[in-house]
């Protein structure tokens, strides 16, 4: 059967050495398997150590961290690693190949992926991230928005269980972001796999199932993106944002055009507008 | 500071198997005093045209006239040192360019480097800190112990407190919280206008393109495809969308208003609450006033 949780944090706080703060505070949410979560919070708020303590990187000084409920500990955690690939904030941090295809290689190869697989995955994975031009290059000498797209191919490559993009197109164009959430989105409709993506980009958000907003290391709020952006005056105070249509919605709002549906995407509130202006 | 791109051309590792022409025949001029950014879909050239000035690299032909400075292929690094001492980059990633054991040596090498008098400097961390909103309680640690967004902070802070003349920004808002995004955007362009600065952004962001730059540089493949008034060049969708851009959130939201309701909306930089109440006497089936 499958587990109710793919992933369960239970009231896990993190002290980095050497430092007297807590990066996290007693923090406990859970992701289902399947499900799509984004993180999101002010700089420093604790998004970061939560993906490391994810994969095993960092361990909590309190607290339990259970993977398809397995407990995260020393005996489980290469298997813990097999399961869950993660996309770092800067990805100069996770080359290990000279050229772009033996980068994406040496993960498959990491991972025991059989050879005639290989070719597949890394075509596959380097097509939809639109890097196929670069197979020869040197990842260390690619721009910025390269560097990060060949980081995303190499973990898409691997088809782990759980996909964790830390800020993973911060050097995207709009455009390239939403091309990237698409192939995630795509990369769902094909298999089971959980998603979390740790973003400062509102539009990103809105692919998520759900979000988990931080701050100050604790868990603030968890709820769909609707519910979230709800919050337009309480977000702003610790540090957000809502995105464009839900700011343009509330000054509407105000002018006494009164929208119910909380709209998400342009179209939302196009659709809700036009239905307003016709039952005049 | 005036800057003059003379058919700039550089190619990284020549005479290499991994040699690559990465700008081409790139003119362009930028007059002193004016907010430039520079667009363009991932790998155009933007990192490797403003890393031209600081010398960091030298065209591999053509010619890049800055103030009274001239940088061409065979310019001496002794000349180069005395256009750094102006010239402030913020670069892409901010790991790049930290190096120090704490951020307080971090942020105050520069103006080291360059002489400027302890005191002088001392006087200039705290509001430099201020600017990017930094703790002074974390000046003793390690620039490496820190958030993504901390780092992008303090690296940001190592560049003011150069108080440099040209001030080259490359994707300075990655990684900042989206309140971080709008202070420190803002601090940049009151810093532009109070010190009478020259400022290059590089940016993805074609809202802060629309809302700080006077003039757009729209790079393709290492050419130089399109420049111009901010408004003028983001209303071309189709010439944006040929080289893989999309036109600025609100421009694009007017437009599809148009074709909903028929009823053209111009824009010319009005804010938000200005959009709001046309739309909403549209709505509600007024007319547009004048
Ligand atoms: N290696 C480290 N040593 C000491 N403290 C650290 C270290 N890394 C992070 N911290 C601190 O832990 C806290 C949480 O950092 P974390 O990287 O998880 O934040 P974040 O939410 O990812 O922020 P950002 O949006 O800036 O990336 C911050 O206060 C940060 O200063
Ligand atoms: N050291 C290098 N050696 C070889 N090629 C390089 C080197 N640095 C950059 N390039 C190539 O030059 C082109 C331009 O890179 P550049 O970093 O200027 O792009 P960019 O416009 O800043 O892109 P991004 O938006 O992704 O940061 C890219 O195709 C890149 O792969
Ligand atoms: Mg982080
Ligand atoms: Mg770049």
């Amino acid at each position: 059967m499958e587990p109710r949780h793919y992933i369960e944090f239970q009231d896990v706080s993190f002290q980095y050495p050497n430092s007297e703060d807590w990066a996290l505070k007693g923090v406990s949410f859970h992701i289902k398997p399947n499900e799509w979560v984004a993180i999101i919070g002010h700089n420093g708020s604790g998004k970061s150590t939560i993906a490391k303590l994810m994969n095993g990187l960092l361990s909590p000084q309190q607290g339990t961290i259970h993977v398809q409920e397995l407990p995260i500990n020393q005996e489980t955690i290469w298997d813990v690693r097999k399961k869950v690939g993660m996309v770092f904030q800067n990805p100069d941090n996770q080359f290990v190949g000279t050229t772009v295809i033996d980068d994406v290689a040496f993960g498959l190869e990491n991972h025991g992926i059989p050879r005639e697989d290989m070719q597949k995955r890394i075509s596959y994975s380097l097509k939809a991230v639109n890097m196929e031009e670069y197979v020869n290059h040197e990842p260390h000498n690619l721009s910025g928005g390269q560097k990060q797209r060949v980081a995303i191919a190499s973990v898409l490559a691997v088809e782990p269980e759980l996909i964790i993009l830390d800020e993973a197109t911060a050097m995207l164009d709009p455009k390239g972001r939403n091309s990237i959430m698409n192939t995630v989105h795509q990369v769902r409709q094909d298999r089971d796999v959980s998603v979390v993506t740790i973003t400062h980009d509102l539009n990103e958000v809105l692919f998520a199932d759900r979000v988990i907003v931080m701050n100050e290391g604790n868990v603030w709020f968890e709820g769909t993106p609707r519910e979230v952006f709800q919050k337009h005056d309480e977000l702003q105070a610790i540090g957000l944002d809502t995105p464009f249509v839900t700011q343009l919605s509330r000054h509407l709002n105000k002018l006494g055009i009164s929208l119910h549906k909380e709209p998400l995407t342009h179209k939302d509130l196009m659709d809700e507008l036009w239905t307003l202006h016709s039952t005049r | 500071m005036d800057i003059t791109f003379d058919k700039v051309s550089h190619i990284y590792q020549k005479n290499t198997p991994f040699e690559y022409k990465a700008l081409e025949d790139v003119s362009f001029h930028i007059s002193s005093g004016s907010y430039v950014a520079i667009i363009g879909h991932t790998g155009s050239g933007k990192s490797t045209l403003i890393q031209h000035l600081n010398g960091l690299l030298k065209p591999t032909e053509g010619k890049i006239q800055m103030g009274n400075f001239v940088l061409t292929a065979d310019k001496k690094q002794k000349d180069i040192m005395k256009l750094r001492k102006q010239v402030g980059v913020v670069f892409q990633y901010p790991e790049h360019q930290l190096f120090e054991e704490s951020i307080e040596k971090d942020i105050k090498f520069g103006p080291q480097n360059f002489g400027v008098e302890p005191e002088v400097i001392n006087q200039r961390l705290p509001e430099v800190l201020k600017s990017v909103q930094l703790s002074d309680q974390l000046l003793s640690r390690s620039p490496f112990d820190l958030s993504g967004g901390q780092m992008r902070r303090v690296a940001i802070a190592g560049v003011l407190i150069m108080e440099p003349n040209l001030l080259v920004l490359d994707e300075p808002t990655a990684g900042l919280d989206p309140r971080g995004q709008k202070e420190i955007m803002d601090m940049f362009y009151r810093l532009h206008k109070e010190k009478n600065r020259t400022t290059v952004l590089v940016t993805h962001s074609m809202e802060d393109a629309l809302q700080y730059a006077d003039h757009v540089i729209i790079m393709d493949h290492g050419k130089l495809y399109m420049e111009g008034n901010p408004i003028e060049v983001f209303r071309q969708r189709d010439a944006l969308q040929k080289v893989g851009l999309d036109v600025p959130e609100v421009i694009d939201f007017l437009d599809s208003f148009e074709k909903t309701f028929q009823k053209p909306i111009d824009y010319h930089g009005q804010s938000m609450d200005e959009l709001a109440e046309v739309i909403a006497r549209i709505v509600e089936g007024g007319h547009q006033r004048e």
